[in-house]
């Protein structure tokens, strides 16, 4: 029998059994809800068989792993080899508290780093600044100078530990000040390996934190693109981000095509600088939110490797089979949290973490169970942190490549998204690219639009949150909550007052004012903004020269 | 003559926190609810949210904060409201505020806060229940 | 004093709660409202009121916030009114204009409140109007009127306006076939936003042409200008021109004016003129002794004397 013929039997079979064994128990079990519906809106069928896949070619969609499409991983041992990178976020109060929680988790299993920052430092402002109040430590840890910096990686060998970085904006003030720290330690630079987020595009529509206007924050962007394919070898210079799309309110679909629009965004404007696509594609890196609809995400991850690797082919024509590869950051969804019942959170971590490992990642956090109420306690970063290892280490999870693949389900949603994710990035280029459709505010509005539907659907319970809007109990389990000391706003300005006093000024002056004419000279601004942290010049007082001749971004709001 | 009166209504993101799925999500159901929505856009100062409400004279504020910023913020924009002479808006607040800290918030003279998980039918309904008698 | 005494005394002086507070009785439109609004209008008439307009991304609030500043950099006052549409189905409305302008919130110099369409009978002009006059008489120096530029009722919003300016943006080339013709008749100064675009030399000439089509009046030239709203360049020049139509309009005013004054000096003279060789003419021919006697002897009023004599004159003439 030929394939053809045996999907004609299946199909037959298929209707024979909708017509003499469905009906029977259609009549007295019937199905809970009259269509099923994940988030992307795809509707979910009843059962899936070969039918749904019958046009697939295994060799030409999914293939071995390594290889081409790398739909089923990017490297060819995948966990059997090395485990993801465990990399816990995190960053609170000052320097020296955060880097205490660093050594913490180093110590619990971690096996990179991930610097949460706080608001003032991700803005751009000094903690002294009269926007700062009240945010200083709130959120992550404060930056304002290689200083903070200094005290932040003591006793940590960055040749030996990554380090990611969630920093756009001022991305390329942090990372000059963690290569400082790095000349310091004595490490050559071609050791030191890690991961700047930067990337601003998008800032524009969903995180919504940003400094300057499109142009030269994209200018920005390349800038430390460029830089790194020259010095910094093992640093992933972006972390293209859906992550913040989804967060924001898009659904599955939305965060996959507007992420790899991004990422096409992003090859773009470094080869409008003049770079060879081969030189730098491979240190793209790519950030997604793992949501709760278990398969859907699994299909997603699968979708956007194979999708990111023919557009790397088909579209700029890279050679390397390496600027093919999309390598993956996975955070679980911090929107699926429930401040109601937080232990529950636990659960849902679980199932968002198993996703992401079912789905291929190359590095993963998983939230706290108490981070819808507050930044997460020791005791609550642990149980995170241990999900992952008993999914690594008990589970089973991680013994096979690509477990999923061939099941008739996943691969239809896999077939799927990427199809309609193809559809979006026509959409867009037809629009005119990525920074039109921010400027005529089309992510903004599906945005907006995705996060209305989401609460309406919550509030009339055709979407049952556990604890929320079923299964509430009155009293509630409250659990221990960490607080930042707001003491700690005093101690970082007056750390930061004194710094000002016992630096040399002059120097720290020079600096700026050679910044200023570079930053008008429209040259690469890493290496001099490397020289400027060195002279111990603050964050604020650099992101101040750009502001004097970038001007600062006034958002589009879109509701 | 056919009175046209309003319920104008005030959302606020007072500080640096960017996080405004919430803040949109209420004001979109407080337009279709039928109110006048001014929405101030991110990173606002408490002066600025206060002179906002005075030339916008709304009956209303909602501010929405989740970096926890809210216990320098609130006491301030508060302070500046007495100041000012604007008492009679009503004050309520959503987003992510530890419990123990409720009852000093609402001491402040904030009416109500809502947290995480917050029907947005609750929250129009409230300010429907809650509109302060003004001439 | 009552109440609304108190807001006007308020707005007079300027105080910022007043004159939020009058806007609002405007807006609700309540048995007050006509009393607040006759007792300022004697106050009205010095400000300079702009009307901004054009469609949904031209860039046009964050040219607001510039064209605000230069004006403060110029020491002077002020204010704005913006105007959203409400919502026809629910009667709400998101009013999000100011957002651009919200660094400007705090300066005491500047005032700007959102207004929404609602469902007004006599039309939001009205309203508007009205707003503006607050803002006039509470002496800011300019008065700022925004709206999208969409359809007909904008039209009429944006006449409360002395000045007229349309903004376009690059690459929005189907919006500005899709603005109606009205507005292109009622602006006075165009402007092309975001110029740094490589298509903004194309709009110009779009703009342009459509300008020729309409047939300019003679007496003012519509400019066609390039501004940066981000950075704020050609602003300065926006400016100016704006200035220039004012001065143009103050010019056309005291032309009518010096009109009106020579017409009625004219009139006078040939008054005098004609009726005095009138006289000399009757008094020679013996006629107005005549009449005179007449008149003397009650067989005839004056003004019948007159009306046969000069009767008599000119059917004689013709």
């Amino acid at each position: 029998m030929s394939d053809k013929e045996k999907i004609n039997e299946i199909m037959k079979e298929r209707e024979r059994w909708e017509k003499t064994t469905l009906p029977k128990w259609m009549e007295n079990r019937p199905e809970r809800k009259n269509e099923f519906r994940n988030h992307s809106d795809t509707l979910i069928k009843r059962v899936y068989t070969p039918e749904d896949t019958k046009n697939m070619d295994y060799m030409r969609d999914l293939g071995f792993p390594g290889e081409y499409p790398f739909t089923r991983g990017v490297h060819a041992t995948m966990y059997r080899g090395r485990l993801w990178t465990m990399r816990q976020f995190s960053g609170y109060g000052t320097a020296e508290q955060t880097n205490q929680r660093f050594k913490y988790l180093l110590k619990e299993g971690e096996t990179g780093l991930s610097i949460a920052f706080d608001y003032p430092t991700i803005t751009g402002y000094d903690s002294d600044h009269p926007f700062a109040r009240g945010e200083v430590g709130i959120c992550g840890v404060a930056v304002a100078s290689l200083k903070d910096m200094e005290v932040l990686l003591d006793g940590i060998p960055l040749d030996k530990v990554t380090t990611s970085m969630t920093i756009n904006g001022p991305a390329a003030m942090l990372l000059a000040m963690y290569v400082a720290v790095g000349d310091k330690q004595g490490v050559p630079r071609e050791k030191i390996g890690g991961t700047t987020q930067n990337d601003m595009l998008k800032e524009f529509f969903a995180q919504k934190l940003c400094i300057f206007p499109p142009k030269p924050s994209l200018k920005l962007v390349t800038d430390i693109i460029e830089y790194c394919a020259h010095h910094l070898p093992k640093w992933n210079p972006i972390s293209i981000s859906g992550y913040h799309i989804r967060e924001a309110g898009e659904n599955a679909l939305q965060e996959l095509a507007f992420t790899i629009y991004d990422g096409i965004a992003s090859v773009e404007s470094a080869l409008e600088r003049g770079l060879n696509v081969d030189d730098f594609a491979s240190r793209l890196s790519f950030f997604f939110a793992s949501h709760n609809n278990l398969f859907e995400e699994i299909a997603k991850f699968r979708a956007a490797r194979r999708l990111w690797a023919k557009i790397m082919k088909e579209r700029f024509h890279a050679r390397n089979p390496r600027s093919m590869w999309m390598r993956m950051h996975i955070q679980t969804s911090g929107c699926t949290l429930t401040a109601q019942q937080p232990l529950s959170n636990i659960i849902r971590t679980t199932i968002e973490a198993l996703a992401a490992i079912l789905g291929g990642t190359q590095s993963l956090h998983t939230n706290s169970f108490d981070e819808a109420l507050c930044l997460p306690t020791e005791e609550a970063v642990r149980v995170a942190l241990r999900t992952q290892q008993i999914i690594a280490h008990e589970s089973g999870a991680a013994d096979t490549i690509d477990p999923l693949a061939g099941s008739y389900y996943v691969e239809y949603l896999t077939n799927e998204m990427e199809e309609q994710a193809m559809e979006y990035i026509q959409k867009i280029d037809d629009m005119g690219g990525a920074i039109v459709a921010i400027e005529k505010g089309f992510f903004q509005k599906e945005i907006a639009d995705s996060a209305y539907k989401y609460q309406r659907e919550t509030d009339d319970k055709k979407r049952i949150i556990v604890g929320v809007n079923k299964y509430t109990t009155g009293d509630e389990t409250s659990i221990p909550m960490l607080r930042v000391d707001p003491k700690v706003e005093e101690e970082q300005v007056a750390g930061l007052q004194k710094l000002r006093r016992e630096r040399n000024n002059r120097k720290v002056d020079e600096m700026l004012e050679k910044l200023h004419y570079a930053t008008e000279k429209d040259e690469n601004l890493m290496p001099i903004i490397i020289e400027a942290v060195k002279t111990y010049a603050t964050l604020g007082e650099i992101c101040g020269v750009l502001r004097k001749v970038y001007g600062e971004h006034k958002e589009l709001i879109v509701i | 003559m056919q009175s046209q009166r309003k319920i104008r209504i005030l959302i606020a993101k007072p500080g640096l926190d960017s996080h405004d799925r919430g803040a949109k999500i209420v004001a979109r159901a407080l337009r279709d609810a039928g109110m006048e929505v001014i929405y101030t856009g991110l990173r606002q100062t408490p002066e600025q949210i206060v002179e906002t409400a005075l030339q916008e004279d709304v009956d209303v504020i909602g501010l929405s904060i989740l970096s926890g910023a809210h216990r320098t913020l609130f006491p301030r924009i508060m302070e500046l409201l007495k100041q000012k002479d604007l008492t009679d808006m009503m004050v309520f607040a959503g987003g992510i505020i530890p419990e123990e800290d409720i009852p000093e918030m609402k001491k402040l003279g904030i009416k109500e806060i809502f947290g995480p998980g917050t029907r947005t039918d609750t929250i129009v309904q409230f300010v429907f229940d809650n509109i302060p008698k003004r001439p | 004093m009552t109440k609304i005494e108190e807001i006007v005394q308020g707005v007079l002086s300027g105080n910022r709660r007043s004159i939020a507070r009058a806007i609002t009785i405007i807006e609700n439109n309540t048995a007050e409202t006509h009393k607040l609004v006759a007792s300022i209008y004697p106050h009205t008439g010095k400000a300079h009121i702009i009307g901004i307009t054009g469609p949904g991304g031209s860039g046009k609030s964050t040219l607001i916030e510039k064209i605000i500043r230069e004006y403060r950099r110029k020491d002077k006052t002020v204010g704005v009114i913006a105007v959203d549409p409400t919502s026809p189905f629910t009667g709400g409305a998101f009013l999000g204009d100011r957002i651009r302008m919200q660094e400007l919130s705090t300066d005491q110099g500047v005032f700007i409140r959102s207004m929404a369409t609602r469902n007004y009978m006599g039309g939001i002009a009205k309203a508007t109007k009205d707003a503006v006059k607050v803002l006039d008489a509470a002496g800011k120096d300019i008065v700022i009127v925004e709206t999208v530029g969409a359809g007909q009722s904008e039209v009429e919003i944006i006449k409360v306006a002395k000045t007229i300016v349309v903004i376009f943006a690059p690459g929005l080339g189907d919006e500005i076939q899709a603005i109606k013709a009205g507005m292109m008749e009622i602006a006075d100064i165009f402007v092309v936003n975001k110029a740094d675009r490589e298509n903004a030399n194309k709009a110009i000439m779009d703009i342009q042409a459509m300008l020729q089509l309409n047939n300019q009046e003679k007496t003012w030239k519509k400019p066609v200008l390039k501004t940066t709203a981000l950075t704020g360049e050609g602003v300065p020049q926006l400016i100016e021109r704006i200035e220039e139509h004012k001065h143009f309009l103050e010019r056309q005013l005291e032309h009518k004016r010096s009109r009106e004054k020579a017409e009625a000096e004219l009139i006078e003279a040939i008054k005098e003129k004609v009726a005095t060789s009138m006289i000399e003419k009757l008094k020679k021919e013996g006629k107005f002794e005549e009449f005179l006697k007449k008149i003397l002897k009650k067989e005839m009023d004056p003004t019948s004397a007159a009306e046969k004599l000069l009767n008599e004159k000119f059917r004689n003439k013709v």
